[in-house]
């Protein structure tokens, strides 16, 4: 290669980097339009459903939209249903986000749904027009993941603990306490999922066994708070044998014997005994934290008819036991229990839809922690702050 | 043969053969018309997307809503810097990264030596295959069949517990993803070697020896100079694969790399697209230095 060529080329490659340059600015232009849109209270609510725009776009946990419920909704409605699997919180406030109006429904989990409704990404709906709503457990009526300031943000669906799961033939004696999770003579042994939400778990426990730190919500921490129970799971960290991130992941380390004791869902423990793994489950004396999915409703919403039309359908009684029984978590319905145990013998208790108030208020559900603390005080760790830790934790 | 006749007969013909004249006349013109598409695509795929990545680096996320806020500042650089998991994160990657090249170089040399200068033709196809072979199957399912090799109750286990061995505890650590990182990336290594000592010339290695040296100094001298810029061009492939990926550690491992800080932030838990793209210029900036010393090692030469 000679000088001139060099040159050349030296050119050639300073002109594309001046034309990157101009494209990524361009870029920016386009995207600081949307960059600061809160919205509060959205239009006003409808009075009625009206007739279906014959389409409705989802963003949904894998198992929500299963062909069972979904077919005959289409058949009945004509709204011709799509929908797009999310596998994170993230990834669903990311998707609705992102999508520019293209998706109507999201079945936001409680971590979520605060994003979205403070994001202006979701629009508040009447629940006067599900008329099953009626039958759903007082707690899930107007809960605080889905309902800010009496304006409800959607309807909710299903909900389950977060559970603590061991080998029944290598844990002896059975645990009865989370201190098994932080328990070195487990070392090697312990998996917890990979999700800064786990720092709730933390929490939870510190809020029983110190009660002078005055946790009074594992969501809403203070500095002193959160430095505890990030320190907690940084002594956690060493005994870990792995953070899971996807359920088939917690389930290969209790089939092959590389975990005896983890954080879980009732959906692992199910497919695992079903496999004749000797597993159990259990939710601890300090209680759980849980998860709470609620339907939601894009503000760019182009089929909201048929967004009501579902979210009716689904709140059924016969389609709230479908779904309760196919992913392994309890419906908001309470008309639900006596078709689970028709379409499966027992599921109704062991899903625990027959459960008191008690049981639902031992689950802290997943919401997504801010700022704000809840009694005026604005010094709690934002969701920013526990994934920075959440990071330095994994080391 | 008609066709032939046909074709001359049309007048599209002596267009294209002025279209053919032009561009011959022409130089720059042709280079204009080859390389067109395939540079815009360049700019605004790649470099445009490197662009973007490193602009949105200087954004910010606000808290309260999640959205990012176009205002320029240095905060996510701040905390990479001051923050020392970060710093154990990079180093970790890119330790492995190394560990990772140089047991590959390791493997890959004497294989690819046997290959290209001592296998039979029919030796060599074998070999070629066996390497290739791997590569059919899903980068996923050697991935999940290590994990079965290597879990407590898998393969490895009941093989050593056969041989009345101790049983090992590799699953889930760093021991793990580095074994099947190698693994992983070793055709990588082989082929880009193999291609260089095969073209070393049979006369100089004759040469060589007439003028009195030994074994260990031709190969010292003569094979190993001639072969290093296509260890060095394997050493790219299997240093930036390492330093990139972030399924590996997800399924086999128990720590985090600098892929998978990058990928909680992306598709991850807060959508801090500004946080990533400022750590991802991390391993954009050690690939960029090794990628300038790999030209001083004449890799390029070699491709």
């Amino acid at each position: 290669m000679n000088k001139v060529h060099r040159r050349l080329l030296a050119q050639g490659a300073c002109g594309l980097l001046v034309a990157a340059l101009a494209v990524a600015a361009a870029g920016c232009g386009g995207g600081s339009k949307n960059a600061t849109s809160t919205k509060a209270a959205g239009p006003s609510l409808p009075a009625s459903i009206g007739k279906g725009e014959g389409k409705l776009s989802l963003i949904a946990w894998e198992g929500y939209t299963q062909p069972e419920w979904v077919k005959p909704f289409q058949k009945q409605t004509g709204c011709q249903v799509t929908s797009k699997y999310a596998g994170s919180s993230d990834e669903m406030v990311t998707l609705m986000r992102q999508g520019g109006g293209q998706y109507d429904m999201v079945s936001a989990s409680g971590d979520a749904s605060l994003r979205l409704i403070r994001g202006g990404d979701v629009q508040p709906m009447n629940p006067a027009l599900i008329p099953d709503f009626k039958n759903f457990i007082d707690a899930l009526k107007a809960p605080p993941h889905n309902t800010v300031d009496g304006v409800h943000y959607g309807i909710s669906l299903q909900w389950g603990p977060n559970t603590l799961l061991y080998n029944t033939t290598k844990v002896k004696p059975a645990p009865t306490s989370w201190k098994a999770l932080y328990d070195p003579k487990y070392k090697g042994q312990i998996t917890i999922p990979d999700n800064p939400i786990q720092i709730a778990d933390a929490a939870l426990y510190l809020m029983k066994t110190k009660p002078d730190l005055g946790i009074t919500d594992p969501y809403e921490l203070t500095q002193p708070q959160f430095d505890a129970a990030v320190k907690l799971l940084k002594q956690q960290r060493p005994l870990l044998k792995k953070h899971w991130s996807l359920a088939s992941d917690e389930i290969d380390l209790f089939k092959n014997g590389d975990a005896t004791l983890g954080a879980s869902w009732p959906y692992q423990t199910n497919t695992l005994v079903a496999d004749k793994v000797p597993v159990k489950d259990l939710i601890p004396a300090e209680g759980a934290t849980g998860w709470a999915d609620t339907w939601m409703l894009s503000s760019k919403s182009k089929h909201p008819n048929c967004a009501y039309l579902w979210t009716k359908w689904v709140s059924t009684p016969k389609v709230q036991a479908q779904q309760a029984i196919y992913f392994g978590e309890t419906p908001a319905n309470t008309k639900a229990c006596a078709i689970m145990d028709q379409l499966s013998a027992g599921s109704c208790k062991q899903y625990h839809a027959d459960a008191p108030a008690s049981y639902f208020d031992s689950i802290k559900f997943w919401k997504t922690p801010s700022a704000d603390c809840g009694n005026g005080q604005t010094d709690c760790m934002d969701y920013n702050a526990w994934q920075q830790a959440w990071t330095e934790i994994k080391g | 043969m008609s066709a032939r006749v046909e074709e001359a007969g049309r007048p599209s013909w002596t267009a294209r053969r002025r279209l053919s004249a032009a561009f011959w006349r022409r130089p720059r013109l042709r280079a204009a018309a080859l390389l067109t598409l395939p540079v815009v695509g360049f700019v605004l795929i790649y470099l445009g997307a490197l662009g973007v990545l490193f602009i949105a680096a200087f954004w910010a996320l606000d808290p309260f809503t999640g959205e990012i806020v176009h205002t320029w500042n240095l905060d996510n650089f701040r905390t990479l810097w001051h923050e020392h998991t970060y710093w154990r994160i990079a180093g970790r990657t890119i330790g492995l990264a190394a560990a990772v090249t140089v047991t590959d170089v390791l493997i890959a040399f004497p294989f690819a030596y046997f290959m290209a200068r001592v296998a039979s033709p029919r030796m060599r196809t074998l070999l070629f295959v066996l390497v290739l072979l791997p590569l059919w199957s899903s980068y996923l399912a050697r991935i999940y069949a290590w994990r079965l090799i290597l879990s407590k109750d898998g393969a490895l286990n009941w093989s050593l517990g056969g041989l009345g061995l101790p049983e090992q505890h590799l699953a889930y650590t760093n021991w793990a993803v580095w074994i099947v990182f190698s693994y992983i990336w070793l055709p990588f290594m082989i082929l880009p070697v193999y291609a260089a000592l095969e073209r070393i010339p049979d006369s100089y290695i004759e040469a060589s020896r007439d003028l009195g040296a030994k074994n260990w100094t031709t190969f010292r001298r003569v094979v190993l100079p001639l072969a290093l810029p296509g260890v060095v061009a394997g050493s790219i492939f299997t240093f930036s694969l390492t330093l990139g990926d972030y399924i590996t550690p997800i399924l086999v491992g128990n720590t985090q790399f600098i892929g998978n800080v990058v990928y909680r932030n992306v598709l991850g838990l807060t959508y801090n697209l500004p946080f990533a793209a400022a750590y991802a210029t991390v391993p954009l900036a050690v690939m960029a230095i090794y990628l300038v010393a790999a030209r001083r090692a004449g890799a390029f030469e070699a491709l």
